[in-house]
């Protein structure tokens, strides 16, 4: 075990993943030799030459059609986008093509093995170009995988199951946690399932949800309503698609209550997906309604990025209305 | 033969491929490190008045700069970039346009908001994100923008600007304004596919638009030679159809001449052109940036001795325009008031709450004005986590 941050574990992922299969390249722009602007990619084009470890024009649109190409051909193609929200210019070449390769042509061919890393989220001082979740979006497109690791140690086991899996995967990467988040990771090769959410703490009253940065957001709501005696399971979703409806489901059967927490605006956003499946599957189970805390309906501000964050008192708040409804 | 395009072509009976390379295109330089012209330059018309406003647009934002720069070390505002190097390219371009002629900017063009007359007061506002920005606070620093002076708020999405200048542009020769609009961008910029889209569109549809590239060797950490091949970014106008320059971008005689023709150009001809400037991103691409990491130090060396101020100033010297005692002073004088004005828009307040949902839409729709009223009730429960707004509503 070593202590790594966020970005190390990314770092060593990769590293694994390329010494593991010469199939394995990275790209995107600042990605080779300065490793990329948050250092993701260091090392790696010194340790791997610039064949497969280089800069791209400054194109997300060509960085997308590129790695489709090379999937395509069989090779599997690590493509950072610098921001999520720089992956706007890349959606079509995502959402039409990556996402629909194997249902078009018939299985004739496939992008399986293509990863596209971002990273995403707010609590950067970024303002609303850099610090959007646009994970729904995506959600919405079948034939994509969607992961988002909340620790070092969750990032390199799905980092190194996404680039081995045999779709089209996004991997959001929860940059205010890069540097901030270090744990114990295993310098070993191990990978992490995808489509499993992890139960990280057992509970009886209401089933806390969320997934990447908001993991700890919603643990500290969670320790304040325990303090009061409401007894909470806390759950991370992990992949938002193929997402574990098992498993929220079963939790929600015994605490019959969900909270779901989401960075990105309300309307739309996943949890509004969550909570009409749960709704379904767990009716008769529900206590009080599904509560879910998300950013407001407006693009992500600057000076007021308290206010709109989906933060540990609003959820707290959330909490306390479902239990005591 | 013509080709598509009813344009003759001529043919030839052996096969020979063209080189890419093949299309030089030289750059045009007027000014000399020392202040004194090429041989067989000619000075473009510049008055005193406006060479004077030039130069003192050049040295507020090189003050500016340096200070903004201090205030982001010192953790007083969170971000900064600034334009060390490239003053002439931006201040040179924006004097020659028409004062009602739009600028489309990229980020690194606060030497054209300068001489538009953006006050010291509206910079700090902006980086200090307070109630009196005319952005509300809601985009990071270096996002200016003003309608004012046509000057369109940037946008941090790259490249985006270039087709919408072509829009823009072509609305302007629809109305019938004799206004053109300018485009600014990197070289880095250059290879998104709104630039493809953005030339192509306005050279079919004949915008009378002026799109500047600032090619200054590099988009952060990536070298021009990993950006594009061939002869950079001029001769792709060339391809699209239309009238290109390159200039140096440090020589700021040659950027306002070549804008000069390049504005009278467009607005007779009703046609887009294209001007790169080729100068140096001398500083770090921003205050997140540490460009120790990919370049070294006597390749910076080497450009600083191209300073595009110091050159001017010798010229203006030269001129008899300018006393370089009484330039001194001011540029003391200057800092001063920058510090000064900084020291008061910091104490600005922030926006107040309703600017959250303000401009989403024209008012707000019903789902924001619900979520409004939840947060406010929010923040009279919890009034210590929310400090900047608590406190600040009914
Ligand atoms: C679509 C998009 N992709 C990536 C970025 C991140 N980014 C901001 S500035 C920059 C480099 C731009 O270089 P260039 O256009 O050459 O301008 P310069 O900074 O050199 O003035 C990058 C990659 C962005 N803002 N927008």
């Amino acid at each position: 075990m070593a202590k790594m941050n966020m970005l190390q574990a990314i770092n060593n992922a990769l590293d694994l993943a390329m010494a593991k299969d010469d199939g394995v390249v990275c790209f995107g722009e600042d990605v080779g030799h300065f490793g990329g602007v948050f250092r993701a990619t260091s090392k790696l084009q010194e340790k791997y030459g610039k064949a497969r470890c280089f800069n791209t024009p400054l194109t997300e649109q060509g960085i997308a059609g590129f790695a489709n190409g090379m999937a395509a051909q069989g090779m599997k193609p690590v493509a950072e986008i610098q921001f999520a929200d720089y992956i706007f210019p890349a959606f079509d070449q995502i959402v039409n093509e990556t996402a629909k390769f194997r249902y078009r042509s018939g299985n004739e061919f496939n992008v399986g093995g293509l990863v596209f890393r971002t990273p995403y989220g707010g609590g950067i001082a970024g303002g609303h170009y850099h610090s959007q979740s646009p994970e729904a979006y995506f959600a919405h497109t079948p034939g994509l995988k969607i992961v988002v690791p909340r620790d070092p140690a969750q990032a390199k086991g799905l980092l190194l199951a996404a680039i081995n899996c045999p779709d089209p995967v996004i991997f959001f990467e929860p940059k205010k946690l890069y540097r901030a988040s270090v744990g114990e990771v295993s310098e070993e090769y191990y990978e992490i399932p995808l489509g499993k959410a992890e139960v990280l703490q057992q509970g009886k009253d209401v089933t806390v949800l969320a997934w990447g940065a908001q993991m700890e957001i919603i643990q500290k709501a969670v320790d304040m309503a325990q303090a009061e005696g409401i007894s909470c399971e806390v759950i991370d979703l992990r992949s938002i698609q193929p997402w574990d409806v098992d498993t929220v489901a079963e939790s929600v059967m015994k605490t019959g209550r969900l909270v779901i927490n989401h960075e990105a605006p309300l309307t739309g956003g996943f949890a509004a997906e969550i909570a009409s499946t749960i709704q379904k599957k767990c009716f008769l189970h529900l206590e009080s309604p599904i509560e879910r805390v998300c950013g407001l309906d407006i693009p992500y501000p600057l000076a007021l990025e308290k206010e709109y964050v989906p933060d540990h008192l609003k959820t707290y708040e959330a909490i306390k209305r479902s239990v005591n409804f | 033969m013509t080709n598509p395009n009813n344009a003759t072509i001529s043919t030839v009976h052996t096969a020979e491929f063209t080189s890419g390379h093949a299309l030089q295109i030289p750059t045009l330089r007027i000014l000399q490190d020392d202040g004194s012209l090429y041989p067989g330059a000619e000075a473009p018309q510049l008055d005193k008045a406006t060479a004077l406003k030039m130069y003192d647009s050049m040295q507020f934002i090189r003050i500016l700069d340096e200070r903004m720069l201090a205030a982001q070390r010192q953790g007083r505002i969170s971000f900064y970039m600034q334009c060390l190097g490239e003053e002439a390219a931006t201040v040179g371009s924006a004097a020659a346009l028409d004062d009602k002629d739009m600028i489309m900017a990229q980020y690194r063009e606060q030497g054209a908001l300068r001489y538009r007359g953006f006050s010291l007061e509206q910079f700090m506002n902006q980086l200090f994100s307070n109630e009196k920005d005319l952005g509300k606070g809601r985009q990071m620093p270096v996002h200016y923008g003003s309608k004012d002076i046509y000057y369109m708020t940037i946008s941090s999405p790259l490249g985006t600007q270039i087709p919408q200048a072509s829009g823009y542009a072509y609305a302007q020769k629809l109305r019938g304004l004799k206004n053109t609009t300018i485009c600014y961008f990197g070289e880095g910029a250059a290879s998104e596919g709104d630039f493809h889209a953005g030339l192509n569109m306005a050279a079919v549809h004949k915008a009378p638009v002026i799109f500047f590239c600032r090619n200054n060797g590099y988009a952060i950490s990536t070298p021009a030679n990993e950006q594009f091949k061939g002869d950079g970014i001029a001769c792709r106008g060339v391809g699209y159809g239309m009238k290109a320059i390159r200039v140096d971008g440090a020589d700021i005689l040659a950027v306002y001449k070549a804008t000069q023709m390049a504005r009278d150009y467009a607005l007779e001809h009703e046609e887009p052109i294209l001007i790169e400037s080729i100068a140096y991103r001398l500083g770090a691409h921003s205050s997140s940036d540490d460009p120790s990491g990919y370049r070294s130090k006597e390749e910076e060396e080497l450009w600083r001795k191209n300073d595009p101020i110091s050159r001017f100033r010798l010229w203006l010297v030269k001129q008899g325009w300018l006393d370089e005692e009484a330039d001194k002073a001011k540029s003391d004088a200057l800092r001063q008031e920058i510090l000064d004005a900084l020291k008061v828009a910091e104490k600005v307040a922030k926006p107040g709450i309703e600017h959250l949902m303000s401009d989403v839409y024209e008012t707000p729709i019903p789902l924001l004005n619900e979520q409004l009223e939840e947060l406010k009730a929010h923040i009279r429960k919890y009034p210590d986590a929310y400090p900047v707004t608590a406190g600040r509503f009914e």
